[in-house]
């Protein structure tokens, strides 16, 4: 068996505060081999975009540890000195995030921030630096990129800074790009083309996809496998197609029931998954989804209160709850499928 | 940027003529007559009509502004003599032209300025950035609590016990005084290193603070997590990226800062006696000089209202996305 292109082994993250310690990654393990997308799915502090964090080494040392392996290409990254993550960041690893304008120097041209990854990676002249972002720009579909190389992001518009933010990103022809929330500040209609861009750039160079969201619709879009974090924690992991077609947890059931969908009638309110997110400071005992789960009783009796369930271990669909195969299937097809 | 330079030399010129006409009226506000203290301790009606007359206040007040505002222009004449084009008016406390005394003393002032913002930019900007860097860090405490201390002090209190143990006790630094830089550069600065160094103290605390509070904020704002994303040192990080950003508030108040102190470093330049626009300032008011109040009032305020258009012009070419329109 190979070794996959990134593995992530165990990861905690945690953070000390005034309050107590933060776990916000807790346990964490998956893979994601070049050429596919991972779609990491979650709630808001379900430890998604910590982890990719993590994984690029942007975690201060000084309030934050970091257990666990992370593997890259046969490199072990939680232990590189920070020399080496410098070297890596931008150039083997690169991240987009959610935000472009405030994610991008409003003090800067678009062609120096874009350039000067570039220099910094591969050494090259402030001109060849230059073409390398012109020619990045007209990559990722900005009309008039010579002309537009010297603009600052103020002067694009949301989609079209998100498509900087990608030639940034992609400059050196990265092995693992992270896109954290990549469209979730832009119009719907962006999204879809800023996916497909996405979509296509990776057929073009076999780069290996993280895709945070909490949007289902997104990962059912790009994701090959799809990852479902909780408190976390990794509670369901799985082809996208098995995942979401076929859910076993009764937190992955509940945010797929929680979607609103075009064809049911619109006087039906939407059923949000109910409770709140645990604090990451007093994880319950147990599943750590127990509280807000309708089906702790069936599991039986403390099961879900004593130990915390863990990820089957093996590839492919795997879940994280004590109810038998045989209950959730009876579950999912009597309760759940119709309301998908 | 022409337009907006114009623009603003308009407007601040309004707002120098407001200021001076304001000015003007308050100070005939003031139920005394500048005449009597003028004229002495025995003075018969007659002998004070003619230092009314003599004086230009016998008239309306509207007049006297009028005619205060076309000396700039043309120049005025006083039973005195005549007094030059740029004439802002004649003290008959110091018995000569405004102009003269503030031409005379503002080198002073502006050596003092000077001289106190490049200490005090120098310092205050260089160990706000060390302790932003090493924030949370022995370092920073040491700068944060250093800067309150700083900040809580009082420029007569320093000033005095800095001149009796540097100068006094220790003759390591020379006695205050001003000395002509064309002249000699080293007595210049010589004499002005200790005004330089007590006037910063305070401005050195704040501008501590300042950047430390402004880097900090930076340092956490999305795009310099971007650039750390993309693989910047640290450095390149800190001075190319968050600096930038930090550099705005900074210069804003620094333009202030200079503003207010060509105006007069008022109770540096007592404490030290030198004789700048500070010193010239407090014995207008003394005095009752009101033309030497307004030449004072106008140089202060053309001061602060100049390097406010500095400071909106140097914003622009920090942050692209202000428009100079």
């Amino acid at each position: 068996m190979t070794t996959p292109f990134l593995s992530v082994r165990d990861l905690t993250v945690a953070f000390g505060t005034e309050d107590g310690v933060v776990h916000a990654v807790d346990g964490l393990s998956f893979d994601v081999e070049k050429g596919t997308t991972l779609g990491i799915v979650g709630e808001s502090g379900s430890g998604k975009s910590v982890t990719n964090l993590a994984i690029l080494g942007l975690h201060d040392p000084a309030y934050t540890k970091i257990g666990g392996e992370i593997t890259l290409d046969g490199r072990e990254l939680t232990r590189a000195s920070p020399r080496e993550m410098e070297r890596l960041r931008g150039n083997k690893v690169a991240m987009i995030f959610q935000d472009p304008l405030t994610s991008l120097s409003p003090y800067h041209t678009v062609g120096r921030q874009i350039g000067e990854t570039f220099r910094k990676h591969t050494g090259a002249s402030r001109r060849e630096a230059r073409d390398r972002a012109i020619e990045m720009l007209r990559r990722v579909g900005i009309p008039h990129a010579a002309s537009r190389v010297d603009d600052h992001p103020h002067q694009f518009s949301g989609g079209m800074r998100q498509r900087v933010m990608i030639a940034m990103a992609l400059v050196c022809d990265p092995d693992l790009l992270i896109a954290d929330e990549p469209t979730t500040a832009l119009d719907v209609t962006v999204q879809a083309q800023i996916l497909d861009l996405l979509k296509e750039l990776q057929d073009q160079s076999g780069t290996a996809i993280i895709m945070v969201t909490h949007d289902l619709g997104v990962v059912a879009r790009t994701a090959h496998e799809v990852l479902v974090m909780y408190a976390g924690r990794a509670i369901e992991r799985g082809a996208v197609r098995e995942v979401l077609g076929t859910p076993r947890h009764p937190y992955t059931w509940g945010l797929l029931s929680s979607m609103p969908k075009l064809r049911s009638p619109v006087d039906v309110p939407l059923v949000p998954v109910r409770g709140t997110p645990p604090s990451l400071i007093n994880v319950p005992p147990g599943c750590p989804f127990h509280p807000r789960c309708d089906y702790t009783e069936l599991a039986g009796p403390g099961l879900c209160r004593g130990e915390r369930p863990e990820l089957a271990p093996h590839r492919g669909h795997g879940d994280a709850c004590y109810l038998t195969p045989a209950q959730k299937r009876t579950i999912f097809t009597e309760q759940i499928k119709d309301k998908l | 940027m022409y337009h907006f330079l114009v623009r603003r030399i308009l407007g601040a010129l309004v707002i120098l003529l407001i200021i001076t006409a304001v000015t003007f009226f308050l100070f005939f506000a003031i139920p005394r007559d500048p005449a009597r203290l003028a004229c002495g301790k025995i003075c018969p009606p007659e002998t004070l009509e003619l230092v009314r007359h003599n004086m230009g206040i016998d008239e309306p007040v509207f007049l006297q502004y009028w005619h205060w505002l076309a000396g700039i222009f043309a120049g005025r004449e006083f039973t005195y003599g005549h007094c030059d084009a740029p004439c802002l008016g004649y003290s008959f406390v110091n018995q000569e032209p405004i102009f003269d005394a503030i031409v005379d003393r503002f080198p002073t002032t502006l050596s003092l300025t000077i001289g106190a913002a490049v200490v005090f930019l120098l310092f205050g900007v260089g160990t706000g950035m060390i302790a932003a860097a090493r924030r949370g860090r022995a370092a920073d405490k040491i700068a944060s609590s250093a800067s309150l201390v700083g900040a809580s002090m009082q420029i007569y209190f320093v000033g005095v016990l800095a001149t009796w143990v540097l100068v006094d006790r220790l003759r390591v630094l020379e006695r205050p005084a001003y000395h002509d830089f064309t002249a000699d550069p080293f007595a210049w600065a010589g004499g002005l290193l200790l005004p330089w160094l007590v006037l910063s103290i305070i401005f050195t605390a704040n501008y501590t603070r300042m950047t430390r509070s402004s880097m900090v904020e930076q340092l956490s704002e999305d795009y310099v997590r971007t650039a750390r994303a993309k693989g910047m040192s640290s450095r390149t990080v800190f001075l190319r990226f968050a600096w930038r950003g930090a550099m705005g508030p900074i210069i804003t108040i620094f333009g202030v800062d200079l503003g207010t102190l060509l105006g007069g470093a008022i109770i540096t330049e007592q404490t030290f006696s030198l004789h700048g626009i500070g010193e010239l300032s407090i014995k207008a008011v003394v005095n009752q000089d009101l033309p030497m109040l307004l030449g004072v009032v106008l140089v202060s305020a053309a001061a602060i209202v100049v390097f406010n258009i500095v400071v909106d012009a140097a914003y622009a070419v920090i942050d692209p996305r202000v428009r100079l329109s």
